[in-house]
């Protein structure tokens, strides 16, 4: 009993203090990727290639005055940062880096519980809280602005994360994190079967986790910082934090869900792919990449843009997505799957071809005159 | 073991980097404060105002429908897994789900709800 909990705590402080450094070394590598990205340098100055450049920010925000506003709510202005990188961090655990008893001979990851998915999205939708109370609290207005809309925007998207999964717990039959990816391990890789699951739920991770094209958080020009307005010091930088240990969990849920998690490809052999941490660090670097990738890439959106794509386009595929693998599993359950893939190819075309039509976009003028305008 | 133990002590880890961080920086930072310093930010200017404005509705309207169709959802994660034992019964079950989603997102819609001006 006692060397299990001395072992859990030990796999949590792992797990805590390895979000950490790839928080901080993220940091730097997002800003030399986004420097080539722009054909100029980045940051290089601190140590060999920049390397020592975390550790100068670290120091930096520690020692910087941390101001409180006279008009903030002030024990919720410090709980505010707290909430976000509790949550933040959190989440993490419940992702499997490799298979059972392979850490030696333990388990891999801090806790495996049968609802884990389930624990993943309810402890990422909790950093809710610590944005929108930052913004509340902070006695200013730009910051509750940033704030409302920071959280509108996520709890938006939440719904098309939320019903994206739903036909992939179809397939699989368990909200096991472990369980799925050992069933992607028998039966080949979801987002093959999930196409369209799997176009919904990024897009909306990228919602979730405030990047471009949908970091309208950061939309300077409107909001100053938005919720970020009247912290300095450590509290901005718990707020950072959190926003990247956010987009490292996210990048770890994408690759558990759809690209097999911790297992390598089946036809490299049963003891290659079964390597523990390397597969799923991998993939996490991959998606990591995608995010600075499309950062450079796609300018920002409109705010109203956001709410109607969020609403009237992936709420909707998302639904249709659930109903078309339901009927599947209904009335075809012995067929191949990939009749599934087809499907999710199709759609997934005509989903590129309509989102260019923006038909979706477009405002009924009756129905404007009844809302009251 | 209870596995939500371990979820526990993760929660207690995490919240424990957060609270030392924020002693941390309590104490090491400088405190030198003074009027404008402490004044909520509008770019420069005095603040006008209280900051407890009032917002446009819109976002209480998100909010709601936000909690209405989430436990919608939420309602049919035991659905989507226990599918396999249910058959063709959990389908028009799906089917039903499916309907009372749409017949009430087709109303939002049509309200104009979803119209961001």
């Amino acid at each position: 009993m006692l060397t299990d909990i001395l072992l859990t705590l030990l796999k949590a402080v792992g797990v805590v203090l390895g979000l950490l450094t790839t928080f901080a070394y993220m940091t730097l590598i997002e800003r030399r990727l986004l420097a080539r990205f722009q054909i100029r340098a980045g940051p290089n100055r601190v140590g060999p290639l920049g390397l020592l450049q975390p550790v100068a920010d670290a120091i930096k925000s520690i020692f910087k005055e941390d101001l409180v506003v006279t008009a903030a709510d002030k024990i919720i202005f410090w709980l505010a940062p707290f909430i976000a990188i509790t949550m933040a961090l959190s989440a993490f655990g419940a992702i499997p880096a490799g298979p059972a008893g392979s850490l030696f001979g333990q388990d891999p990851w801090v806790f495996n519980l049968d609802i884990g998915l389930l624990f993943i999205l309810a402890t990422t939708s909790m950093g809710v809280y610590g944005i929108f109370l930052a913004g509340w609290s902070s006695g200013s207005k730009y910051p509750l602005f940033g704030g409302l809309r920071s959280s509108a925007q996520i709890i938006s998207y939440e719904l098309g994360q939320g019903l994206s999964v739903l036909g992939l717990l179809m397939l699989t039959g368990t909200m096991n994190l472990v369980g799925i990816v050992n069933w992607q391990a028998e039966h080949g890789i979801l987002i093959l079967f999930q196409g369209v699951a799997f176009v919904t739920f990024v897009i909306s991770s990228f919602a979730e986790t405030n990047r471009t094209p949908f970091d309208l958080p950061e939309a300077e020009q409107e909001l100053v910082a938005g919720y970020l307005t009247e912290y300095s010091s450590i509290k901005w930088a718990l707020f950072q934090m959190a926003e990247y240990v956010n987009m490292i969990t996210a990048s770890a849920v994408i690759s558990t869900l759809f690209m097999g998690g911790f297992k390598g490809p089946a036809f490299l052999g049963e003891t290659i792919a079964n390597i523990p941490f390397i597969w799923l660090f991998a993939k996490i670097a991959l998606w990591l990449f995608i995010f600075i990738w499309v950062r450079a890439t796609l300018p920002r959106m409109r705010y109203d843009k956001l709410q109607q794509f969020g609403w009237k386009f992936l709420f909707p595929v998302a639904l249709m997505n659930t109903l078309a693998t339901a009927a599947y599993k209904a009335f075809l359950p012995n067929s191949s799957l990939w009749y599934l893939g087809i499907f999710s190819v199709l759609v997934v075309i005509a989903m590129i071809v309509f989102s260019g039509s923006r038909d979706w976009q477009k405002v009924d003028v009756k129905t404007r005159a009844v809302a009251g305008d | 073991m209870n596995e939500f133990l371990h979820v526990f002590i993760m929660f207690l880890v995490a919240g424990g980097i957060g609270v030392l961080a924020l002693i941390v920086g309590a104490v090491l930072g400088p405190k030198k404060p003074s009027r404008t310093k402490l004044m909520a930010y509008e770019s420069g200017n005095d603040p006008i105002g209280s900051a407890r404005e009032r917002f446009p509705v819109h976002f209480y309207l998100v909010a709601m429908l936000f909690i209405i169709f989430d436990i919608e959802t939420a309602f049919f994660y035991p659905l989507a897994v226990s599918f396999n034992k249910l058959g063709t019964f959990a389908f028009w079950e799906a089917l039903a789900f499916v309907v009372l989603v749409a017949v009430g997102y087709f109303y939002i819609l049509k309200k104009g709800v979803l119209e961001w001006k």
